[in-house]
């Protein structure tokens, strides 16, 4: 390492084989109580439905599985250990007392068929959570049933496709920027339209002659990220929505990147009919590793005929209640009400921000991404000088002579301690180094990554073999993917 | 602000989550070269910008945020015993399953696509996908999806890819809010649905699906135990679909039943929902999908794959494989749309598959499978236990002569939430109710269940007879 880092250092770390290859016959971590009813012939009740053996399932005892998924945990890099600042994820803290109410027992054992009347608490915190993301957006109704942001996506657009419907013609095409997520277009495929895609202009944004030659009467929607995946605020924005609504088109944002609004700008406000949250983004519900996320669709009132069913009402004597008599509902997404676990983190940190918290936040996040970006720039090639809001995009430019690429200095952070950004999108800057610190970095950790990347730079020029191989410290170097895909093993199998 | 800060009467309390000082933000600002915050936000039209408070609750202390939702929890059924299952099911957590997952390290990393220092996600991901494999006899499963009503419809979708036929036949002892959300994904792709009845044992109606059942069929859709609790003849069900070139697609909503119940191993695809496996019950979600299939079908298959391979040094290690199905690489022409998936959930699945084992998950399957013996037995001996000609697993229909929401709110008395009425899903069934009994259900809870059902019959019985006499005397 060129410059030695007082982010890092080597420690033991535990091997850990695959569970199977611990387990052996008559050890267990279970035992069941005693039957307080009859024991019962399972052959007698199930005749040829029994199932006789399960095969390869592992035996082991506790202390053994305590162990083993403690080491595994340590083989992973997480926000509680550093910085995490990958573009468009938003890896900011996640709090624990989220963890500690959501598990309050009422809310954990909560059977989603109960009665309404022993579930008034669940039905009040969709309720106050549904306010609370109503006002930061400025939307008129909201759906809390998607269980992620692609399925948030598809709710959305189902929703649009229903109201166009209902104009008379559901209309062929979404109109996708190329900046998008990869979930926009495929969410477009799966409702049943065409995908146009549009090219940014040379800022980094909606080409607004280009929008107004493409749009007419075919085009469905525009689904816009904003800000964008460059992390810049779509400037003409009221601009875009008069385009679309002009020609009966709506305007979908995509809220990945909410974080760099809230309290500061409420898309309700700029022309947005139909947006997306992702309350494991902004509203800090852990990503746990890919998951559980959570992706509420909030609309402004002419959508809210084709909200998904059931929806939460006031009935008469004040009580809170499912509604599912909606004649013109989407219908169903997912079972149940949606990731209510989500629900229940996602408004605990909005009562631990308030409003004054939300906005500090959003100010925050902002101020560090344009840290960021000064610290780096000069450094690494910056495509796009428009002022950047949460998150800020580099490209390899200036390393890729050296041969080496976005991935090979994101693979070289991991030895400085940090976790890599995101590489290689947004699709229109290629070889893309996506930045997004979040508000939850210090300036101290923020002046280490800064020291790092720079440090990084410095070795591409002097010995870019040392950051080709890169990493260096984990526990595995870089792994063969081309060999995982060719020849998937998919699952372990005993040795024979 | 600035001059605030020298008192520290009037100085603003700092919000706990952010770890800067208002002197780091002075500094910043100054190396950034702003005057201001506001400077940053100066890209957004001056009219759009938001210049109030936003109305949400003051800034709370975290000790009022608990006490906050344990208001929440007291008004949400806490301390009462349940006999609702139907796709959710209440089943004893071992404490561990806690313990694990609430590291940080688990917790709060990202999908695991920097395989260098995500491999602790990564192997327990492998070791999913394994024992997944093991339980459903598939041969490849996916590392999750949502739940197992978004998980049926996929894999509904997966079929339509694979066979190239546009249209599925839905058995109408499939979870009806899994039914309603295959309407909601098929219905724009112009994916026509046919749904097929069951019979007096409570199982598909064959020689109705027969009927059904044709060339241009890409799937038969079921589940087993099905709604209703009833295991599905799954290999007469199989045979029918294959013999039109269809797929066979079962859901799977009871995960505990793979402990005793032979798996439907005649399928093509199994879309099920893992929460029994140590899941919370949490008012519904979040919760975990699985499709699991054959190897041959698995480039069609959504949502992430982990893979075994090795470094440079020969080193076993785990990544992300076969990505070019998933939409962050092929975009529109994606297998699905599907990005963040359960991962937490599915370790949780993990944990308690590792904890439970081989011999474990049988022996509480068992323990289901006496107590929902016993109650059906007691409950048939006042009320009409339907569908008694073949097995079930832990839930079973009740008809009773007085409508079961009002025998229902009498049980809720006694701290108790009865079997849901099926009025709602089933109106041809008239007044009957699905009751589920796992490890969890005492005998006493049943007892009194069963008490107040007979005591309903009794009442009932004796007014018809009083009816009676009075036409009589009439």
């Amino acid at each position: 390492m060129k410059h030695v880092t007082r982010k890092a250092t080597r420690h033991v770390n535990q091997n850990e084989a695959l569970i199977f290859e611990k387990s052996s016959p008559g050890k267990a971590a279970w035992r069941l109580p005693p039957l307080d009813v009859p024991d019962v012939d399972t052959s007698k009740l199930l005749g040829s439905a029994e199932r006789k053996d399960l095969g390869q399932m592992p035996e082991v005892s506790e202390i053994e599985i305590i162990r083993h998924f403690t080491r595994l945990s340590t083989w992973n890099y997480a926000i509680d250990l550093g910085m995490y600042p990958l573009g468009s994820c938003t890896m900011k803290y996640n709090p624990r007392v989220n963890e500690v109410v959501s598990r309050l027992e009422g809310l954990a054992n909560g059977h989603p068929y109960q009665p309404e009347r022993v579930s008034q608490g669940a039905l009040r915190i969709m309720k106050v959570l549904s306010e609370c993301l109503l006002e930061i957006t400025g939307m008129d109704a909201i759906t809390l049933q998607p269980a992620a942001g692609a399925h948030g996506e598809l709710t959305g657009l189902l929703m649009v496709r229903a109201y166009q419907q209902s104009k008379g013609n559901p209309r062929k095409k979404i109109l996708i920027p190329d900046s998008a997520h990869g979930t926009n277009p495929a969410t477009a495929a799966m409702v049943g339209y065409d995908v146009e895609k549009m090219q940014s202009n040379a800022r980094g944004m909606v080409d607004v002659a280009a929008l107004t030659a493409q749009m007419n009467d075919e085009v469905a929607a525009l689904m816009l990220t904003n800000p964008n995946t460059l992390g810049v605020f779509e400037q003409e924005i009221h601009k875009i929505a008069e385009i679309m609504h002009a020609k009966g088109g709506l305007l979908y944002m995509d809220g990945a990147n909410m974080n760099a609004l809230v309290g500061k700008v409420r898309p309700g406000d700029f022309g947005v009919d139909v947006m997306h949250l992702n309350l494991h983004k902004t509203f800090s519900t852990p990503h746990g590793g890919g998951g559980p996320g959570s992706g509420p669709v909030a609309v402004k009132k002419f959508l809210e005929p084709f909200l998904p069913k059931p929806v939460v009402i006031t009935k008469p004597d004040g009580t809170l209640a499912f509604e599912y008599n909606r004649p013109q509902s989407v219908g169903r997404v997912r079972a149940f009400y949606g990731n209510f676990g989500m629900f229940v983190r996602a408004l605990a940190y909005t009562l631990a921000n308030g409003p004054d918290g939300l906005r500090q936040t959003t100010e925050d996040a902002v101020l560090n991404a344009n840290y960021i970006r000064k610290g780096l720039e000069g450094i690494y090639d910056l495509p796009y000088s428009t002022p950047t809001m949460h998150e800020v995009v580099f490209s390899d430019k200036l390393q890729a002579r050296r041969g080496v690429k976005t991935m090979d200095i994101a693979k070289r952070l991991i030895d400085y301690g940090f976790h890599p950004y995101t590489t290689a999108f947004p699709l229109i800057v290629p070889g893309a180094l996506m930045i997004e610190p979040t508000e939850s970095e210090s300036k101290e950790e923020m002046d280490l990554f800064i020291q790092a990347m720079r440090s990084i730079a410095e070795e591409v020029e002097e010995d870019p073999q040392l950051v080709l191989d890169a990493p260096h410290s984990t526990r595995v170097s870089r792994l063969d993917e081309v060999a995982a895909a060719r020849k998937p093993v998919l699952r372990w199998k005993p040795a024979n | 602000m600035k001059n605030r800060q020298s008192s520290i009467v009037n100085r603003k309390f700092p919000m706990r989550y952010l770890p800067k000082s208002p002197s780091d933000r002075e500094a910043i600002l100054k190396a950034i070269g702003a005057r201001s915050i506001n400077d940053l936000f100066a890209s957004i039209p001056a009219e759009y910008r938001l210049e109030r408070d936003l109305k949400v609750p003051r800034q709370m202390a975290e000790s009022e945020i608990v006490d906050w939702f344990r208001e929440r929890s007291r008004e949400n059924g806490d301390g009462y015993a349940t006999f609702l299952g139907a796709g959710a099911y209440y089943h004893y957590r071992p404490v561990i399953i806690d313990s694990l997952i609430s590291r940080g390290e688990f917790l709060t990393a990202y999908t695991p696509y920097q395989a260098e220092i995500s491999q602790g996600t990564l192997q327990s991901i492998f070791e999913f996908q394994t024992m997944i494999c093991e339980l459903t006899g598939m041969e490849v499963a996916n590392a999750s999806m949502y739940d197992g009503s978004t998980a049926a419809a996929e894999a509904v979708m997966m079929a339509v890819r694979l066979t190239g036929r546009r249209s599925a036949v839905v058995a109408n002892s499939l979870h009806p809010e899994y039914r309603e959300v295959l309407a909601t994904y098929a219905h724009h792709q112009s994916l026509p649905l046919t749904t097929t009845s069951f019979t007096d044992s409570g199982r598909v109606n064959l020689k109705e699906l027969e009927k059904l059942v044709t060339q241009e069929t890409a799937c038969v859709l079921i589940q087993s135990p099905n709604f209703f609790g009833t295991i599905e003849d799954v290999a007469a069900i199989a045979e029918i679909a294959h013999k039109q070139g269809a797929m066979l697609v079962v859901s799977i909503a009871e995960a505990i039943s793979l402990g005793i119940v032979e798996p439907p191993r005649q399928a093509d695809i199994i879309a099920m929902e893992a929460q029994s496996f140590g899941v919370p019950l949490g008012f519904g979600g979040p919760y975990c999908g699985v499709i699991a299939t054959r190897e041959q079908y698995v480039r069609q298959m959504p949502g992430r794959l982990v893979g075994q391979t090795s470094d440079k040094n020969g080193k076993r290690g785990f990544v992300l494989t076969l990505a070019t199905r998933e939409q962050h690489i092929r975009r529109e022409k994606a297998t699905s749309n599907i990005c963040t998936n359960q991962a937490l959930v599915a370790l949780m699945v993990n944990i308690f598959m590792t904890i439970y084992g081989k011999i474990g998950l049988r022996e509480l399957a068992k323990q289901n499978l006496a107590k929902t013996n016993y109650a059906a037995q007691q409950f048939g001996k006042h009320a009409k236990v339907l569908f008694p000609s073949a097995p079930r697993f832990n839930e079973f229909v009740v008809q009773t002569s007085e409508d079961p929401y009002a025998i229902n709110s009498r049980i809720l008395g006694h701290k108790i939430v009865g079997g849901l009425p099926l009025k709602k899903f089933y109106p041809e069934l008239g007044n009957a109710a699905l009751w589920c009994c796992t490890e969890l259900t005492t005998r006493t809870s049943i007892d009194t269940a069963v008490g107040l059902v007979a005591e309903s019959e009794r009442l009932v019985k004796s007014a018809k007879q009083e009816a009676d006499v009075q036409e009589v005397a009439r």
